[in-house]
């Protein structure tokens, strides 16, 4: 047999070669590490460390312990707005959370028709800022609306408008957590439930209500955390109503008062980190609830209760479309509500506001940017964590500080990005108000969901194809090229589009860091509504719905076609 | 307990190499030496160190402490890429996104050689392996035996000097490994590289394998042919881990004498434990003999069946000695049920040959049954 003659031609070919005591391929993982860690300690760390200090120094840099503390909380003016949040948050999550329970209950366990688009019209919102139920609002309710009447004298600017836009806005997180959790159901369950002739009230109370009670804690966390730190809806519909969010913003852009910030910051965060603390708790018990034999539960059709879910989801899928719907429409008329005709008027941005169309160009290019570069360092950075072997200590900690973000909201990290990258004595305030700054500020922002993406990709792959690899000689970056992208890449896609609408929708971070030729559309939305010009700020936000949703029916599109076509081999 | 080899005839050697997880030593000193074209199984029960083993020679987990040398080159410290073999996973970890013939020549591209060679060369493996024409197909495409094929084949395709199974077979339909174990030890023989399997499976080891290591809880209890391991078990978990054996309680009551319950028995080798010892003594099911058994005759004993058990071939009985109720296991055949009238309650009159009597020094509750977990 010519397999064993052939043995002589190349024994032991290609011992790489070493590098400081390091293989190469140790060498190059290690380099990459550390540029990962350098990233995320730059983008991350040292932002919530600036953060953390100021609060407790003076604005001439003298450590001054709790003194803005207690400064903040002797006035009653701020304390009021610590109330007004408060009070919003947990309002707008007691009446979110059971309106998206009984959506995401038809959604899983009813036997309704249209599933996913119904599904589809909850998720809505995803692809507008924040703001843009609140300018719907304005155009309802507010002192031109047409149902102004409905509120019985009541303004919408205030408590009120920030609820119900809240409430639209905050609508399709706690969907998405609940269908997942009601998603993860044993169906055995209830068929031992049924074999006992038990009710179905008392089969909802003992089995379908303990399954999904890990996902209703999450949610009412994530969604509490979202009201209370959200800045776009405040601002534009709060009125004279003061929350957290606005003060800092008043704090910092308006006054200058950067410790008083920090504090207002700090007070934002815990809020978040009790919001990440809960969700990794109750994430590890969801899964355990969950054994590998579960099998999942199917609905049988019963007309009634099917019909009925179908009116609740018309009704409130409705009601979400229109708080988007609403601003779309009036972006095209002529002159809200005495003139009706249609009209591109209003997308004649110059008239406006004197950047005209450049902060849409460039609120695009940096979504782009954003885009390809965070999927890149994202997806690499997380393959590097979950396959390489070398440096443990080095990827640990990227790993950790991948999982920091999703503790701090959008304002909390902006400010951090103020007090870190705008200080004097940091070679990095080059980049202030820079493109750059932006691109790296909305990465860091979105990259723990986006991390966690491709970690659940990558640890689906056989672990041994690096060993494999290794084996033949080939190093993993060959591998990492050939094998594990092709793989991951509905998941790498997955990770781009989020990104990507993220970095179209987001206001409350890059506030604080545009500069004059870095603004971005969200943040002329908010400047427009502040000059007065509503229906430029509602043709502003309807490019930006209409770029995302349109990313999105290309990601679609992508999924379907091309992977379809050319990774046949994922198909039998 | 390592066979003594001459060590310039070693291809692999192992030596003193320790591997601890936190307080857990998954190899403690662990020496081994393997002949250049030897068919070696890494036998144990999971968790006994035999894949941790198999991981530190291959570079993919290195070891705390202890030398590997291949082929007379130190590679303790080689990343896997450094090292020469081949190796095979349980889970084929065949790329899903390449076709058959682009994972066989996954480890060739990077050798620059010419594509008609490389070709050439993959279509030579595919034949070696029983799946020519299959090249264009993708892995999800096959069955997993023809998956692990293929995986034989791209672990052979550099030609390494080493070829490392990690259970290779246990993925696989009972009837697929039968054929796949005997394809895998006929490529082995034709091709002569030397291979070390892992696997717990001890029917595997005993007819793969030229020599078995058995393994247990990070050491090695015992390196030799599959016949040394099945007739004379170094040690009671040997004895225990491979084929069936009973166990019972006995004293040593002189120089190859044992008493048991009363019973006085002879055995060939009282591996030298002193008179009076306590003893653990195993036996065979099937090393018990009933045909032309006569009273009065040494190791000749009483006994009443107590139980039966039907497997197919034969069966399975429980018997318990008149004297002492000692109970011992023996495997009876179709034709010997039929001839001698075996049934429930039957007393019988039966023989335990000396040279099957396996005394051991350790105690019986030290035997637990964790081979069935």
């Amino acid at each position: 047999m010519s397999v064993v003659a052939d043995r002589e031609r190349h024994v032991s070919a290609a011992v790489p070669g070493r590098l400081l005591g390091w293989s190469r391929e140790d060498f190059v993982a290690g380099l990459l590490v550390a540029l990962l860690c350098a990233f995320l300690l730059m983008s991350i760390a040292l932002p919530l460390w600036a953060l953390l200090s100021k609060s407790f120094l003076n604005a001439r840099g003298e450590f001054v312990g709790l003194a803005n503390y207690a400064a903040y909380f002797a006035n009653p003016i701020l304390v009021d707005s610590l109330f007004n949040s408060l009070f919003i948050a947990a309002l707008s999550t007691v009446i979110v959370i059971p309106m998206a329970f009984t959506y995401a209950y038809a959604l899983t366990r009813s036997c309704m028709p249209a599933k996913p688009f119904f599904y589809a019209l909850a998720l809505l919102p995803l692809f507008a800022p924040s703001l843009m139920s609140a300018l719907s609002l304005v155009y309802i309710f507010g002192n031109q609306g047409f149902l102004r009447a409905l509120l019985f004298g009541n303004t919408i600017y205030g408590p009120i408008g920030i609820v119900i836009a809240q409430v639209t806005y905050t609508f399709p997180h706690a969907v998405l957590i609940l269908v997942t959790a009601l998603g993860l159901s044993d169906g055995r369950l209830y068929e031992v439930a049924d074999a006992l002739g038990t009710s179905k009230r008392r089969v909802f109370w003992t089995v379908t209500l303990p399954g999904a009670q890990y996902g209703l804690i999450s949610a009412s966390f994530v969604v509490f955390t979202l009201v209370i730190t959200d800045f776009g809806i405040p601002k534009v519909i709060g009125g004279q109503y003061n929350v957290l969010a606005t003060d800092v913003y008043r704090a910092v852009v308006g006054q200058q008062n950067f410790e008083m910030g920090a504090v207002v910051g700090m007070i934002l965060l815990v809020p978040a980190v009790l919001a990440f603390l809960v969700d990794r708790v109750v994430n590890r018990r969801q899964v355990a609830l969950l054994s590998a034999r579960a099998v999942p539960y199917q609905p049988s059709p019963r007309t009634s209760r099917d019909a009925g879910f179908v009116a609740y989801c018309v009704i409130v899928g409705f009601l979400v479309a229109a708080a988007l719907g609403v601003a779309v429409w009036a972006s095209f008329i002529q002159y809200w509500p005495y003139n009706l005709t249609l009209t591109t008027a209003n997308y004649n941005f110059p008239r406006f506001e004197p950047a005209g169309w450049s902060p849409y160009f460039t609120s695009v290019k940096m979504a782009l940017l954003a885009s390809i570069i965070g999927t890149a360092v994202i997806f690499t950075g997380a393959y590097l964590i979950e396959k390489t072997k070398a440096f443990p200590l080095a990827r640990g900690l990227a790993h950790f500080l991948a999982m920091l973000p999703v503790a701090v909201p959008g304002l909390v990290l902006g400010l951090g990005y103020v007090f870190f990258f705008n200080a004097p004595w940091n070679p990095l305030n080059v980049f202030y108000a820079t493109l750059t700054i932006l691109v790296v500020n909305t990465i860091t922002h979105f990259f723990t969901v986006s991390h966690i993406t491709a970690l659940t990709a990558l640890k689906q792959i056989d672990k041994e194809f690096e060993a494999v690899s290794a084996s033949l000689k080939v190093p993993f970056w060959n591998t990492y090229r050939r094998v594990t992208v092709p793989i991951c890449l509905p998941a790498i896609l997955d990770i781009a589009v989020y990104l990507f609408i993220n970095a179209m929708t987001t206001v409350s971070a890059v506030i604080f860091l545009y500069g004059a030729h870095t603004k971005l559309a969200s943040i002329s939305i908010v400047h427009m509504d502040e000059s007065g010009f509503i229906a430029g700020a509602a043709a502003m936000a309807t490019m930006i719905v209409m770029t995302a949703i349109g990313v999105k029916v290309l990601h679609i599109l992508l999924d379907r076609f091309l992977l379809g076509r050319f990774q046949a081999w994922r198909k039998r | 307990m390592t066979t003594p080899r001459k060590a310039d005839q070693a291809f692999l050697r192992i030596e003193d190499v320790t591997k601890r997880f936190g307080h857990f030593t998954a190899l403690d000193r662990i020496s081994l030496q393997v002949s250049p074209g030897e068919f070696v199984c890494f036998l144990g029960p999971s968790g006994c160190g035999k894949t941790t083993l198999l991981r530190a020679i291959a570079g993919l987990d290195l070891q705390d402490d202890g030398r590997i040398v291949m082929d007379g080159r130190d590679v303790s410290r080689a990343p896997p890429a450094a090292r020469d073999f081949g190796i095979v996973f349980q889970s084929y970890a065949l790329f899903p996104n390449l076709t058959v013939a682009a994972n066989v020549g996954y480890g060739l591209v990077n050798r620059r050689w010419p594509r008609r060679k490389v070709e050439a060369r993959v279509a030579e493996l595919l034949d070696l392996v029983g799946l020519p024409e299959q090249g264009t197909k993708y892995p999800v495409q096959l069955s997993g035996g023809q998956q692990q094929r293929v995986a034989l084949a791209r672990a052979l395709a550099t030609s390494p000097r080493l070829l490392l199974l990690d259970e290779p077979l246990s993925a696989l339909d009972a009837r697929v490994r039968l054929r796949l174990r005997e394809q895998i030890r006929a490529l082995q023989r034709r091709l002569g590289v030397t291979t070390i399997m892992v696997t717990h499976d001890q029917e595997e080891a005993l007819t793969m394998a030229d020599r078995i290591v058995v393994m247990n809880q990070g050491v090695i209890e015992q390196v030799g042919s599959p016949t040394e391991i099945y007739a004379r078990p170094a040690t009671a978990f040997v004895a225990d881990f491979v084929g069936k054996m009973s166990f019972f309680e006995g004293r040593l009551s002189g120089p190859g004498r044992l008493s048991v319950a009363g019973i006085e028995l002879g055995c060939l080798d009282d591996r030298g434990l002193a008179t009076g010892s306590s003893v653990t003594v195993g036996l065979r099911p099937e090393e018990v003999r009933v045909r032309g058994v006569e009273a009065g005759q040494p190791n000749a004993v009483a006994v009443r069946v107590a139980d039966l058990e039907y497997l197919g071939a034969f069966c399975r009985a429980r018997l318990l000695t008149r004297e002492g109720n000692v109970p011992i296991l023996a495997d009876f055949s179709a034709n010997l049920m039929r001839d001698m009238e075996v049934a429930l309650g039957k007393e019988l009159l039966v023989a335990l040959p000396p040279a099957s009597l396996h005394v051991f020094a350790t105690p019986i509750d030290a035997l637990s049954d964790e081979e069935a977990a």
